[in-house]
């Protein structure tokens, strides 16, 4: 299933990394996630932090201002 | 064989928590880190906003050390219930508006809760004693201990064996022996310890953890509490604290103005919140114009407009005025001198 989606444009990281550990909390372990954010800081801080709690990173593109970030749920 | 002990760690960013962290894990306690966002926090999108700063390596700094350590990190968002730390501390003050004491109480009283939570036996810090003048002090450690709530259960392990022994240490936890014994403002012990580890490139803040250590935003955040008669702010106003050349013509409304690309861009986010101003006839700066200005405020504000837009020699200089219903007029405006520009008027 791949619905689950996070809108985290015009936020400022730290934010766009916040909101998307809240939002991993309540999916469970295989579950994809989009993230849409436009702050650049996002490219490095969602996928550390996707590194240091065990969830993988499908991919992340950049169209413009526009960032989107897929990943995928690790085990607990 | 005895359980697993499992600690929380407050993971600032900087070198003192990282060690602190690695010294349990060494002790084979399992590890994970705690980060609180304040909104007051230097991170990496205020070096992100200047485009001059781009060149420098951008991260953040608590997912660093939590990669270099191999542990787990929660962010915490704590902007809201931060508010009352920042606006009504109990202990007062440091030398700026930073309430470190206060601060340092009510995070580690999160991590209380967090622990309680989650199941995990004690919470871990790189308070250093006598590294600070306001939270790290002999006699301001017992308090942050005692008022978090935490008590017995908070365990410094750079300083842990120049206090009383905690809990983890009584029962066995840890052991007392491998901790240590730092004091001072001397980083001498750190950087040792630091080299030992094998840790290289990690962040040494000068003054703080955060923006309210310093002197100048400081200033900005007592003239915002003041121009608006109340102690109170949002999200939006401490992140527009961090941008920009800010001046106060008069009391009721103050100029927010771009200082080069990145800032511009960064401003234009909240041009629907916000009057703005802008020169049409020149190339020039984003303004943003926070307070009640009337017909007149705003063409005092289009002249100092002007001064910053590249028509600043020009006999006059085309501005756009747009409100945030979405309308907009011009004004020709003569630019305003540099000189006639009152130093108090910069903030
Ligand atoms: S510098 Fe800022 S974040 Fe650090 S203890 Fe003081 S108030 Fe808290």
């Amino acid at each position: 299933m791949s619905g689950n989606e996070l809108d985290a444009r015009r936020m400022l990281c730290p934010m766009p990394v916040i909101r998307t550990q809240e939002k991993v909390e309540q999916l469970q372990a295989g579950d994809t996630l989009t993230v849409f954010c436009s702050d650049p800081g996002a490219i490095h801080d969602i996928p550390a932090w996707c590194r240091v709690n065990g969830h993988e990173v499908l991919d992340i593109r950049r169209q413009g201002e526009e960032i989107t970030i897929r990943l995928r749920v690790g085990e607990e | 064989m005895s359980v697993p002990r499992k600690a929380v760690a407050l993971i600032s960013g900087g070198l003192d928590s990282l060690l602190a962290a690695k010294v349990i894990q060494e002790q084979g306690i399992h590890v994970e880190g705690i980060n609180f966002y304040t909104g007051f926090c230097v991170e990496g999108h205020t070096h992100a906003i200047r485009k001059k700063d781009t060149a420098r390596p951008k991260r953040n700094n608590a997912l660093w050390v939590a990669e270099q350590l191999g542990i787990k990190l929660h962010i915490i968002d704590i902007i809201e219930e931060y508010k009352d730390v920042v606006i009504n501390p109990k202990h007062g003050y440091g030398a700026n508006l930073n309430p470190c004491l206060d601060c340092k109480v009510f995070m580690v009283q999160k991590a209380r809760q967090w622990i309680e939570a989650k199941g995990f036996d004690f919470i871990i810090t790189g308070e250093v004693i006598g590294q600070r003048p306001m939270s790290q002090r002999k006699d301001t450690l017992p308090v942050i201990s005692r008022e978090s709530g935490a008590d017995e259960l908070l365990l410094r392990p750079l300083c842990a064996k120049n206090l009383e022994p905690t809990r983890p240490e009584r029962e066995g936890w840890v052991d007392r022996e491998r901790l240590h014994g730092f004091e001072g403002r001397t980083r001498k012990p750190q950087m040792a310890l630091a080299a030992a580890f094998g840790f290289e490139d990690y962040a040494q803040p000068a003054g703080g953890c955060c923006f309210l250590t310093d002197k100048q935003y400081s200033h900005k955040l007592a003239d915002l509490w003041k121009a608006r008669g109340e102690r109170r702010y949002e999200l939006d106003d401490i992140m527009l604290l961090k941008v920009g050349r800010h001046i106060r013509p008069r009391p009721n409304f103050k100029m927010i103005i771009g200082r080069e690309e990145g800032e511009n861009r960064f401003l234009q986010g909240y041009r629907k919140q916000y009057t703005h101003m802008l020169a049409t006839s020149h190339p020039g700066p984003l303004v943003l114009i926070d307070g009640d200005a009337g017909p007149d405020d705003l063409d005092l504000a289009a002249q100092i407009t002007a001064r910053f837009s590249q028509g600043r020699n020009a006999d006059s200089v085309a501005i756009e005025v747009h409100t945030p219903d979405g309308a907009s007029h011009s004004l020709q405006v003569q630019p305003m001198p540099g000189a006639a520009i009152p130093r108090d008027w910069y903030l």
